[in-house]
């Protein structure tokens, strides 16, 4: 399939298109703020369109996973190539891009949070060019994880997120701001470099035979990694249920659980959503989360399927407890954000109970999740950007009555919440059923217990709507004015999503079905 | 009409009031009248079209059932063997025709009397659009082929009772009570939720007809028919919670928060029977122990709502336990196999206690009204203590009232007579059989609590002299659009609807249309056989139908002597009991023990998880950084005073290497990009053969 535009492929495209918007934004004369946000939204416009394009193209038959032959809208060229290096042989990094079922569906959420992002920034006004520049960098960096299929270019995306979330959080931040924004970092940082050392032992380890000169070359190429046999002999990570692949199994399990987050490694995504602006925290939760399961999914999964299968139950318990955990810890807040934040943790729980199962329900329902929860949780954290910009308080004993005083917003914030405690008929509910029922196949009671989650999250929900759209308003908050036009365009596409995804969820089930059934056979190959 | 033509037929009749909602909700406002008149012309729609498919139905096809299905959606890849798919689909058999056609009559009835009741209310536009989106749901869950939209609409309907019990979310009752509602029917909805999961597990479909196949064909769930009586019980979990029975009764009482026709609509008579519907569709994968579990349940429900009944003087909260009660009934109906009985309770039921609603809310509104004239807004309209004396204001309200109490006592020549003696007789034979009997001696106490309660409201309320004669001076009648479907209510509460013998339901249309299905769990499991039983409850209904005429009776004397006759004095009946007089007055307690150990206890574990995570996890990662810092200092003394000391020295000699490397710049990014790399390689490489 071909989709190129002046010779270069869709995804070097939508990849690259944000740091084109960022020049342009730099280049703009510094007063000129109207035209660096029409930059942006343009920008992303584009992406939108673009990831549209690969709904359309994308072929639902395809497995993907570790067959390179099956990605779509692939670019590949060598990029850094070195022969003959002392020890090792030819060195070789590739540019390498491409898409399967588990990567377009999270390209289409990106896109799409990330213009939701752009509109909801319009009321930024401290270092507007700044600020976009470092948002548009950050959208490529996200984009570039998603569709990486060479480790060390996934590494290079991975840490390209790292600064400008840094910033955005640092200085458009809220009064903790600072904290939040280095225990980010350092959080993040941590991961980053666990996540480096396996790739370099990966690397090391791993060496596949040139057809063409019967050479043997090391790669960082993700699909050769895959491959067993490309193992080189008594290399640090060859074999099967080795010690060394366990360590870097969990090496990268703590990179990525850290992004999920997952307990206990999630108190970084408390502060960094308090402090964080509302478009960021939007951008945080609807996306930046999603990479710690993708990375699971397109690196530990199918690279260490031992390992994968030897740790499934303890990825199982620590979902558990993050679902459990982080509804109670969202029940005691008083603060909105902070609320929604632990909300996140407990459904990003659910996406990990789901693949942890290792069949195609779970996996399935816990990549819908990931899909789902972004876009469920960009309401809410827009839901609570709306009543914060017009009261400056985000405290849930602060309002009250907002139902009669802004019923448009009481609207899509009731539906965003409904659809956060799994109502059926909304895209929530979808996905926490299969994840649900692919977790009980493989762990009967672990999912008994995970299923009081949802009497937790109907609680803490149903406590919020009570204590912030219900009852009478008070006196200041009489006459807050009800949702802008502005406003209105960044929750009608999402809510749009979540009620046609929660009542024929076909569309996007089909486009990931395909490849998380390889992924399954792939990981499960070795127990059946 | 052919058989084919019934599941378009039933998908019109579901989706009407679905597109009432979706119509009012976007345009309601800009409509003639708010859009009450739609509304209300989509479920009469409904309802006729029901109507039309019960008589087709029973009178042309009275053995067939069909479905209609389409796969939604299909997981996993053919390439790797196995794919699931998942259908939805409709299911209509007799137990449809005659649920959907209940539904849509008192939803129909219920949009009527709202018109008057609910004029001039902020949100008129928005309880009709509510009412449309439940009765889609409602009808969903009668028309479904599988657990699966069972749930997806047990569970819409659980919300459209939340938003219609916090219809007036600005009293803080109002919105406790919903979200009290919600939660308590998700803890039964979880544990449904696992019984599906079991299911499902074992039988990769959510169908019925393929379950049902699976189990007679001896496959059980994990092999074992202990989770196979798990799996029932769970799945009447849901049940537990939506039909209000114990131990999760306590939701419905606090529902009255709702305007009344919402009570006498989803409270009363369709929503809260969801339950009881439920367990008739499951029935013949029930095995003998969850039915007795079922039967208890039941029975304990209809005992101590019944006591509870007793003791209030809010109107609606009488009839709020009495439908408990009577929910009770229900399920221990279908617990003792009384199959038809159970189901026809439900029927009877839905017609006697929506009128008993629709007549509080018929009270409550002149009540209202007479109130708001005097300019009295201290009064409470809903208390009986304020009423009395309303018979002869409400001419309409108290005969239908009456008519509706004598069904609801199971007097004979009533509905509720038939029904109620069917599953007395049903216990009864079922405790000669199984023994269990405490289950018929349950059954016959709270018959007559029954007609002592109903009777209670019904002097309390409309006999006797008023107070304060002054006080309600300005009472009227409820408007035509009010009492017309009283008064069809009322006709409906009659046996001849359902049986033309009045003693016995057995020969009627009802009991031919609707027979207690075959159970299909392993024979070992299976409770006692359709025909066996049937024998058994021939045997003993003459004695039945004594006894519950005899309580009944007693019921309704002593009612008499308490509260008209006053020969014997109420408040001393109550201090001669008052250990059971003020466990009943506190519902048992029940409220006050689930606020102090789940409420409290939940939100006091939240606490202190979230002091756990802020001090004990968050601590744990600050302390770090602390250490961190720490030791940065001390290695900013050792590198001002030793390292930098050592550094002058070499920095001489790096100025000379420096010059050397220099050499391998070659001003590619490329090449700067390999040497990073591979400076950790090297790294790595050199810590490996450490």
């Amino acid at each position: 399939m071909e989709f190129q535009l002046f010779g270069i492929g869709i995804l070097s495209w939508i990849v690259f298109i944000p740091i084109v918007g960022m020049l342009i934004v730099l280049l703009l004369p510094d007063k000129k703020h109207d035209a660096m946000r029409w930059t942006a939204v343009v920008v992303t416009g584009i992406q939108v369109l673009l990831a549209a394009v690969l709904f359309r193209g994308f072929d639902r038959s395809m497995l993907g996973i570790n067959e390179a032959e099956s990605f779509q809208f692939i670019e590949k060229f060598n990029w850094i190539t070195v022969e003959s290096v002392p020890w090792v042989g030819k060195i070789e990094i590739t540019y390498f891009l491409g898409i399967d079922g588990l990567s377009v569906i999270m390209v289409i959420l990106t896109a799409l949070i990330s213009l939701i992002g752009v509109i909801s920034s319009w009321n930024i006004t401290k270092m507007v060019k700044g600020y976009f520049a470092l948002y548009l960098l950050l959208v490529t960096g996200m984009m570039g994880v998603f569709v990486s299929l060479d480790f060390f270019l996934f590494f290079i995306f991975w840490e390209v997120m790292l600064l400008p979330m840094y910033f955005l959080i640092g200085i458009w931040g809220g009064p903790r701001r600072q904290y939040a924004a280095i225990k980010f970092f350092l959080y993040t940082f941590v991961g980053g470099v666990l996540m480096m050392l396996v790739m370099l032992a990966l690397y090391f380890s791993v060496a596949y035979t040139d057809p063409a000169t019967g050479n043997s070359i090391h790669t960082f190429n993700l699909l050769h990694m895959m491959n067993p046999e490309n193992f080189v002999a008594g290399s640090l990570l060859a074999g099967i249920d080795t010690t060394w692949r366990y360590v870097a199994w969990l090496a990268l399990f703590i990179n990525f659980a850290i992004k999920i987050p997952i307990f206990p490694f999630h108190t970084w995504l408390p502060d960094a959503h308090v402090e964080a602006p509302t478009p960021i925290s939007v951008i945080l939760a609807g996306v930046l989360l999603k990479l710690g399961a993708y990375g699971l999914l397109r690196i530990s999964f199918p690279i260490f399927p031992d390992a994968t299968v030897y740790f499934a139950y303890m990825m199982a318990v620590l979902g558990m407890i993050s679902i459990i955990y982080g509804a109670f810890c969202a029940m005691a807040q008083d603060d909105f954000k902070k609320l929604i934040a632990y909300s996140s943790v407990s459904h990003m729980g659910i996406v990990v109970l789901g693949i942890a199962a290792l069949n195609t329900q779970g996996m399935v329902g816990g990549v819908f999740q990931m899909f789902n929860h972004g876009i469920i949780t960009a309401v809410l954290f827009l839901v609570v950007g709306v009543i914060y910009d017009r009261t400056k308080k985000r405290g849930l004993y602060d309002f009250g009555g907002i139902a009669n005083v802004m019923p448009r917003y009481m609207g899509v914030a009731v539906i965003g919440m409904f659809a956060a405690l799994g109502l059926p008929g909304l895209n929530g509910f979808v996905s926490e059923l299969f994840s649900f029922l692919g977790a009980f196949e493989s762990y009967r009671w672990l999912t008994i217990i995970s299923v009081s989650g949802i009497i937790l999250t109907a609680a803490y929900i149903l406590w919020t709507i009570q204590r912030v759209f219900l009852g009478e308003a008070p006196p200041q908050f009489e006459s807050l004015p009800d949702l802008s036009l502005r406003e209105k365009f960044s929750f009608i596409p999402l809510i749009i999503l979540i009620i046609l995804l929660g009542i024929y969820p076909a569309p996007a089930v089909e486009l990931m079905n395909t490849s998380l059934s390889q992924l399954v056979e792939l990981v499960t190959i070795g127990i059946n | 009409m052919e058989l084919q033509t019934f599941i378009p037929l039933a998908l019109l009749i579901l989706l009407l009031p679905l597109a009432g909602f979706v119509t009012l909700i976007f345009a309601g406002k800009k409509l003639p009248r708010k859009g009450d008149w739609l509304a209300t012309a989509v479920i009469s729609m409904s309802f006729l079209l029901s109507l039309t498919l019960l008589i087709v139905k029973l009178g042309w096809y009275p053995d067939e059932s069909i479905t209609g299905s389409f796969n939604w959606l299909v997981l996993g890849d053919a390439m790797f063997g196995s794919t699931l798919a998942i259908e939805l689909g409709i299911l209509i058999d007799n137990l449809t025709v005659v649920m959907i056609t209940v539904v849509t009559l008192v939803s129909t009835l219920v949009h009527f009397f709202s018109i008057g009741y609910m004029e001039g209310d902020v949100r008129y536009t928005r309880y009709f659009a509510y009412l449309g989106l439940f009765s889609f749901s409602m009808l969903g869950i009668v028309l479904t082929h599988n657990l699966l939209m069972m749930y997806i609409f047990w569970e819409l309907v659980g919300i459209c009772s939340y938003l219609l019990i916090g219809h007036w979310y600005e009293k803080k009752s109002a919105s406790n009570a919903a979200n009290k509602a919600f939660i308590v029917n998700r803890v039964g909805d979880a544990g449904m939720f696992i019984g599906i999961m079991i299911l499902f597990t074992n039988f990769s479909t959510f169908t019925f007809e393929t379950i049902f196949e699976s189990i007679s064909a001896g496959i059980l769930p994990f092999g074992s028919t202990g989770w196979l009586t798990a799996a029932g019980i769970l799945i009447f979990c849901g049940a537990v919670g939506k039909s209000a029975q114990f131990p999760l009764q306590i939701w419905l009482p606090d529902a009255m928060e709702g305007p009344t026709p919402i009570s006498a609509l989803i409270h009363a008579a369709t929503m809260v029977a969801a339950g009881v519907f439920l367990v008739a569709r499951i029935f013949p994968i029930l095995t003998a122990d969850a039915l007795m579990v079922i039967a208890y349940i039941g029975a304990i429900t209809a005992l101590i709502a019944a006591t509870v009944a007793i003791t209030q003087y809010d109107f609606k909260k009488v009839l709020a336990y009495s439908t408990i009660s009577q929910l009770g009934y229900m399920i221990l109906g279908l617990g003792v196999g009384a199959y038809a009985a159970g189901f026809m309770h439900l029927v009877t039921h839905a017609a006697f206690k929506a009128g008993l609603f629709l007549a509080a809310g018929s009270v409550i509104y002149a009540m209202h009204h007479a109130l708001h004239k005097r300019e009295d807004h201290h009064t409470d309209a809903q208390d009986i203590r304020n009423m009395g004396g309303l018979k002869s204001k409400m001419p309409v309200t108290y005969w239908t009232f009456v008519i509706f109490t004598l069904a609801i006592s199971g007097i004979p020549l009533t509905s509720g007579f038939l029904s109620k003696d069917e599953i007395l007789a049903g216990t009864l034979a079922y405790s000669s059989l199984n023994g269990h009997y405490l289950l018929p001696l349950i059954g016959f106490i709270a018959a007559g609590l029954t007609a002592f309660y109903m009777f209670r409201l019904l002097i309390l309320a409309f006999h006797g002299n008023h107070a304060n004669t002054s006080r309600l001076a300005d009472l009227r009648e409820s408007p035509k659009v009010m009492t017309i479907p009283l008064m069809v209510l009322a006709g409906l509460s009659f046996f001849i609807f359902y049986s033309f013998n009045p003693f016995g339901a057995a020969s009627g249309w009802f009991f031919a249309a609707i027979e207690r299905p075959m159970s299909l769990v392993p024979e070992l499991m299976q409770p006692t056989g359709a025909v066996l039983f049937h024998e058994t409850v021939q045997g003993v209904h003459g004695i039945a139908m004594f006894i519950s005429i005899l309580v009944a009776g007693a019921g309704i004397l002593g009612a008499f002597l308490v509260y008209s006759w006053k020969k014997i004095s109420a408040d001393q009946l109550a201090s001669y009991m008052s250990v059971l007089y003020r466990g009943a007055v506190d519902k048992w307690y029940f409220d006050a023990i689930y606020n102090r150990v789940f409420v409290d206890g939940t939100i006091r574990l939240a606490r202190i998880l979230r002091w756990f995570d802020e001090r004990v996890i968050d601590g744990l990662v600050n302390g770090t950084a602390v250490v961190a810092r720490k030791l940065s200092q001390g290695g900013r003394w050792f590198d001002t005073y030793i390292v930098d000391g050592l550094i002058n020295g070499i920095a001489e000699i790096t100025d000379r290497a420096g010059n050397m490397l220099g050499k391998l710049q070659t001003g590619k990014v490329q090449t700067y990009l390999v040497y990073i790399v591979f400076s950790f390689i090297v790294l790595f490489v050199l810590y490996l053969q450490i």
